[in-house]
């Protein structure tokens, strides 16, 4: 590791505007050496990668691992919560790819599709009850995040009445400022949960994910049920608070850019270019996307030596002005393709389609069923999560 | 031009069908890429580029 911390900007840094990079972002990216020297929560130096090809080379090149990368996550709670994690993102290829194969047919996007008639109900029957409220009301807690809880269990055909109970537990393993030992009690506890869940689904199975998983992988003996177990705990924590947080933090952008969002009520197919640039623009991941040199690697302008880990996470890449021309400017008709908002690499987020199509969804009914949407309250009131992800934490809205 | 791809390489992302839903499709086996047409019409040949770039794994190769 780099000998001397003491100059080492610490990281993660504040931000001045919640969607917009740290400056120490921004400095350290236009500087001559763009992968720079920081310090972590306990004093372990990082490597922060800045440039958009810097991170696509990271995220996408063999030298680079994610095993033991929880030892550059950004808080000790992080650190816990990612060194139990025992599922296929914790490995490499051709670990990963063969567990990452025994999944990636039921998240085509072919197959995503067949959701939607499901997901435009759960979002319709969300707004009914937002909208037959009391106004105004929080659309992150009334909106957002229920949609993402509601899809998210219906995918995986487990009960909406847990969700509460369980996200509760995945949040312990977000935040970045919670204790340890609750972090790592908190992912026995998932393990636990999905471990009954499998018990019931193979007693009775249903309709979803996890009685097909439970067929096809655990029951011909091609996964152990604790590879199982592993595999459901990450689905059931990772499409919840991710969307939700999209949805909930995307309308707040859209209301902040009246223009566009005019543009996008009178012109409906521009719903995907428009969710496309909110997971540019608001790169809810600034850190815990991490890498661990195998060998030593020179990168933007560093001799990276084996072992050292990096900080490679989309929020960096995402705001590029090389690949992105002002990157801090929301501009729904920007060319967006090739945005690593779902991270690079083998490692890429295999439910990245039915994100997409919640947020499609989600935003289009939204954006249709209350076209006097409006922010209740002074924006410089809101409240911002810049906690694991970036978000705002609740929306009051009227309508 | 003529598409190739390293099956071996790929995730299942989708990127490819995303950008390019002419040229591309997923296994329904296994979620790996298919390729619908190998030699891309000069009209695709810019959306076979665009898939390139965006394939997290390596996956796609396009030679001249």
């Amino acid at each position: 590791m780099p000998e001397s911390t003491v100059d080492a900007p610490h990281f993660p840094a504040p931000r001045t505007h919640p969607f917009d990079p740290p400056q120490l972002v921004s400095e350290l990216r236009e500087s001559a050496c763009p992968v720079g020297r920081v310090s972590l929560y306990d004093g372990t130096p990082a490597w922060l990668v800045t440039r958009y090809d810097d991170v696509r080379t990271v995220l996408g090149d063999a030298r680079f691992s994610t095993v033991g990368g929880w030892r550059f996550q950004s808080s000790a709670s992080r650190a816990a919560a990612e060194r139990a994690e025992t599922s296929f993102t914790a490995m490499d290829p051709p670990q990963h790819t063969f567990y990452r194969r025994l999944l990636t047919r039921h998240f085509t996007v072919k197959r995503v599709e067949l959701l939607r008639p499901a997901i435009e109900t759960i979002v319709g029957s969300t707004l009914d009850e937002f909208l037959a409220g009391p106004r105004p009301a929080d659309l992150v807690s009334g909106v957002a995040l229920p949609i993402a809880s509601r899809t998210m269990c219906h995918v995986l055909g487990v009960p909406y009445e847990d969700h509460q109970w369980y996200e509760e537990r995945s949040e312990v393993r977000s935040l970045l400022d919670a204790d340890p030992a609750e972090a790592e009690q908190a992912t026995q506890d998932l393990l636990d949960y999905v471990d009954r869940l499998i018990e019931r689904k193979l007693r009775s199975p249903g309709d979803d994910l996890t009685s097909r998983l439970t067929a096809e992988l655990l029951e011909p003996g091609l996964v152990t049920r604790a590879e199982l177990i592993a595999i459901l705990r990450l689905l059931l924590t990772a499409g919840h608070e991710t969307t939700g947080t999209m949805i909930g933090t995307g309308v707040l952008v859209l209301l902040q850019h009246p223009g566009q969002l005019d543009a996008l009520r009178r012109d409906p197919a521009l719903i995907g270019p428009a969710v496309e640039e909110l997971l540019r623009y608001l790169s809810i991941l600034h850190s815990s996307i991490v890498r661990v040199a195998t060998v030593d690697v020179d990168l933007g302008g560093q001799r990276i030596r084996a072992g050292e880990g990096l900080i490679a996470a989309p929020a960096q890449a995402n705001k590029d002005p090389r690949r992105f021309p002002q990157p801090d400017r929301f501009d729904i008709r920007r060319d967006t393709p090739g945005h690593v908002a779902f991270g690079f690499g083998v490692h890429q987020c295999i439910g990245q389609a039915i994100a997409r199509l919640e947020m499609k969804i989600a935003l289009g009914q939204v954006l249709d069923r209350l076209p006097a949407l409006r922010l209740a309250c002074d924006p410089a009131e809101l409240l911002y999560e810049t906690s694991n992800l970036i978000g705002v934490h609740a929306l009051p809205v009227t309508w | 031009m003529r598409i190739r791809v390293l099956r071996e390489r790929c995730v299942g992302a989708g990127q490819c069908v995303l950008s390019a839903p002419q040229l591309f499709d997923q296994s329904d086996d296994d979620g790996t890429v298919v390729v619908l047409n190998e030699t891309p019409s000069p009209e695709d040949e810019p959306a076979a580029v665009a898939a390139l770039g965006v394939c997290p794994s390596g996956t796609i190769r396009l030679d001249p």
